[in-house]
């Protein structure tokens, strides 16, 4: 654990403020559990509620009626539903990448973020699921979708990009959710040996797994954090690798393209951090954790943004390059035409008819994260909460970009169209939003949003070496350097 | 202190072993009874009139075609226009009270509300002069209607069912001239040409 030391030549400092004790962080984030929940949070839910009946409804009407009540036909077969579904499992990503691959980078900065992370992105994926299971127009079917022996022949056709999609998501979710509940176990040992009431020592002791803090324990403890950290790396990956080769194996232009793996990956990220960060500055505000997640870790991610909105920039310029540079005249329609808007006019002089949302996607993804280059920017809570609802609106439009652009107007004039929302498109959009923020809400509100063992080991307490470094920064360190919860 | 029973522990035993016997059971049990053998065959529904395909088809030997007139023409086998009965029962039973519905029908121009008794999906396109052009029997699929009282389903129709015809079609050929015939059987002489037939088994064949 030494090598979450602060390296002093460059003025890094612990991650807390000083005289932060292991005490002090049971308290703040067990607390939140154990009292009444603030205003703050029933402002939020109220509302979160009431989108979650609309999407009720929305769905019930969908199942009544058929997909037909939604904006898709000729030639846009996909529309909003499957620019939602990228996007929502995009958000997703932040928090593998945060649990997993921070993690054996050994980025402590980590801990106070990741158990929001990870919740976000089982919520994350419990509504991306929701839409091509919808999109399959009759989803008393979707088990077709799965290899179960069936008297019809009903086999799954392993050659399809949409079959691996549908291992992809089973796989991310359930590995998340494993990788989730096993952080938690520790945390919910604290919980029930806080709890007064024989029914929160029951639940939490439930579903702490008989949890005792012992050496032996948190021995099998930490190996298996670490295998399934390593288990959830890959799908950091693959995931959204899978979800672009929807499109990439297919031929239409603007989807054909190499680039799109890393080129979604990345952007998966960036979306997935926008949203981590705009929810963390709320509950922060209301729960008041500005201690446990101070300005450092915000300036940390900010950077992240900054990096991946790069990397998703220069795809965007590579594909249009590559459009150029390919001769390929129905690439570079779908390019200059449809998406930019500029270069080439129709027959009647028209821009591609949605050039503004390709507009509005380069403004929210490329331009505004431009601002975290100043110091200023990256700490300043109005301006990142602003930035991080900018980019993941530019997020959507990305995915909106690439479906519907590239699908109404491809090769065949005679067939081309346009995509118009119905009420239906956007009420189960906003819904999906209803059924995320009520489970995140829940979930802060009944499990320890931040991981409560895991950031006291950031503490200077912990160091088992903690006397060999200089200095007066380690006077206050004398809190006990125990390893974690069972108080 | 103890919240729980020692017997607790063995709880996520039985947790793994219920979901791997349920989930084998609730398999079977969909592989059994959510199929079309078990959820079709048998299918009967009542009739607006209490037509008989064992009188007509059976007792009298009726061909198939002479109600049916476009199946080898034609995607559907066509349910005949009122006037076809007509042709007959202006002169045979032109009183009978059990054919009041035909009369009215005749008379009005409105349609005999036939219940349809063999579907299949709404995405699958079955052709039946397809497959009668290349030798496939009425009663192939159809079963023994000459002698069924009151029409039921015989087959599947799964496409499970489909396809093992599809795959292997020389069991279920038969000559062109006798595909209305509900009794025939092959003889030593008969040679299926099943290289003529070649039906398709990628998903366009029948999913359009």
């Amino acid at each position: 654990m030494s090598d979450d030391t602060p390296i002093y030549e460059i003025g890094e400092t612990y991650l807390l403020p000083q005289g932060t004790t292991v005490h002090d962080i049971t308290e703040a984030v067990a607390r939140v559990t154990e009292t009444k929940a603030p205003r703050g949070w029933w402002i939020c839910f109220l509302p979160s509620v009431s989108l979650l009946g609309l999407m009720t409804a929305v769905i019930a009407y969908l199942l009544a009626m058929g997909i037909g009540v939604w904006g898709n036909n000729a030639p846009a077969y996909w529309g909003w539903d499957i620019t939602n579904f990228v996007w929502w499992i995009g958000i997703g990503h932040a928090g593998t990448l945060i649990s997993a691959i921070l993690f054996l980078f050994r980025q402590k900065w980590r801990t106070s973020i990741n158990r929001f992370a990870e919740a976000m992105t089982v919520m994350a994926v419990l509504c991306a699921a929701m839409f091509p299971a919808l999109h399959t127009g009759r989803p008393w079917f979707d088990y077709y979708l799965f290899p179960i022996p069936n008297q019809m022949d009903m086999w799954p056709n392993f050659k399809s990009p949409l079959m691996w999609d549908v291992f992809a998501v089973n796989t991310y979710l359930t590995i998340s959710v494993i990788f989730w509940f096993v952080g938690l176990i520790p945390d919910f040992a604290t919980l029930r040996d806080r709890s007064e009431t024989m029914l929160r020592r029951r639940i939490y002791g439930f579903l702490a797994l008989g949890w005792r803090g012992s050496h032996r324990g948190w021995q099998h403890y930490e190996r298996a954090y670490l295998i399934f950290a390593g288990i959830s790396t890959p799908l950091v990956l693959s995931v959204h690798s899978v979800v672009s080769f929807d499109f990439a194996t297919s031929v239409i232009p603007g989807w054909h393209t190499t680039i799109f793996p890393p080129y979604f990956v990345a952007g998966a990220v960036f979306s997935g951090f926008a949203l981590v960060m705009t929810m963390m500055l709320i509950v922060r505000a209301v729960f008041g954790m500005h201690n446990l997640v101070n300005i450092r870790h915000l300036d940390l991610m900010n950077k992240f943004m900054l990096g991946t909105s790069m990397i998703v920039g220069y795809a965007y310029a590579m594909e249009f390059f590559i459009a150029w540079y390919s001769g390929n005249p129905y690439e570079q329609w779908v390019f200059l035409h449809n998406r930019a808007g500029f270069a080439q006019l129709d027959s009647l002089g028209n821009w591609g008819p949605l050039w503004w949302s390709y507009w509005a996607m380069i403004s929210c993804n490329v331009l505004v994260p431009q601002i975290f280059w100043f110091k200023k920017c990256r700490t300043s809570i109005p301006i990142m909460f602003v930035a991080t609802i900018l980019i993941n609106i530019g997020m959507w439009f990305e995915r909106f970009v690439i479906i519907v652009t590239s699908l109404t107007q491809d090769f065949l004039p005679s067939s081309w169209g346009n995509f118009h929302p119905t009420f239906i498109d956007v009420g189960l959009y906003l819904g999906t939003f209803g059924l995320f923020l009520t489970l995140f809400l829940l979930f802060v509100r009944w499990i320890p949003m931040i991981a409560i063992a895991e950031l006291k080991a950031t503490l200077p307490g912990a160091h088992p070496n903690l006397h060999h470094h200089h200095g007066e920064e380690h006077d206050h360190a004398h809190a006990s350097a125990e390893p974690a919860p069972a108080e | 202190m103890q919240i729980f029973p020692r017997h607790l522990n063995l709880l996520p035993l039985v947790i793994a072993g219920a979901a791997t016997v349920g989930g084998g059971v609730l398999t079977g049990a969909i592989w059994y009874y959510a199929s079309p053998a078990n959820l079709q065959v048998g299918y009967a529904p009542e009739q607006p009139v209490p037509y008989s395909h064992r009188l007509h088809a059976g007792e009298m030997e009726l061909d198939c075609r002479y109600c049916h007139a476009n199946v080898e023409r034609s995607h559907e086998a066509m349910i005949p226009p009122t006037q076809t009965c007509m042709g007959c029962h202006t002169q045979v039973h032109p009183e009978s009270q059990r054919l009041a519905a035909v009369r009215e029908s005749f008379e009005t121009g409105e349609s005999v509300e036939w219940v349809r008794v063999h579907q299949v999906p709404d995405h699958v396109f079955f052709d039946h002069s397809v497959h009668l052009a290349a030798g496939v029997g009425c009663v192939t699929c159809h079963g023994r209607v000459d002698q069924m009282e009151v029409v039921q389903v015989d087959q599947p129709l799964s496409m499970g069912w489909c396809l093992d015809c599809h795959r292997d079609p020389g069991p279920n050929l038969r000559p062109r001239n006798e595909i209305t015939n509900m009794d025939w059987a092959p003889d030593e002489n008969w040679v299926a040409h099943v290289d003529e037939v070649n039906p398709p088994t990628h998903c366009s064949g029948c999913h359009r």
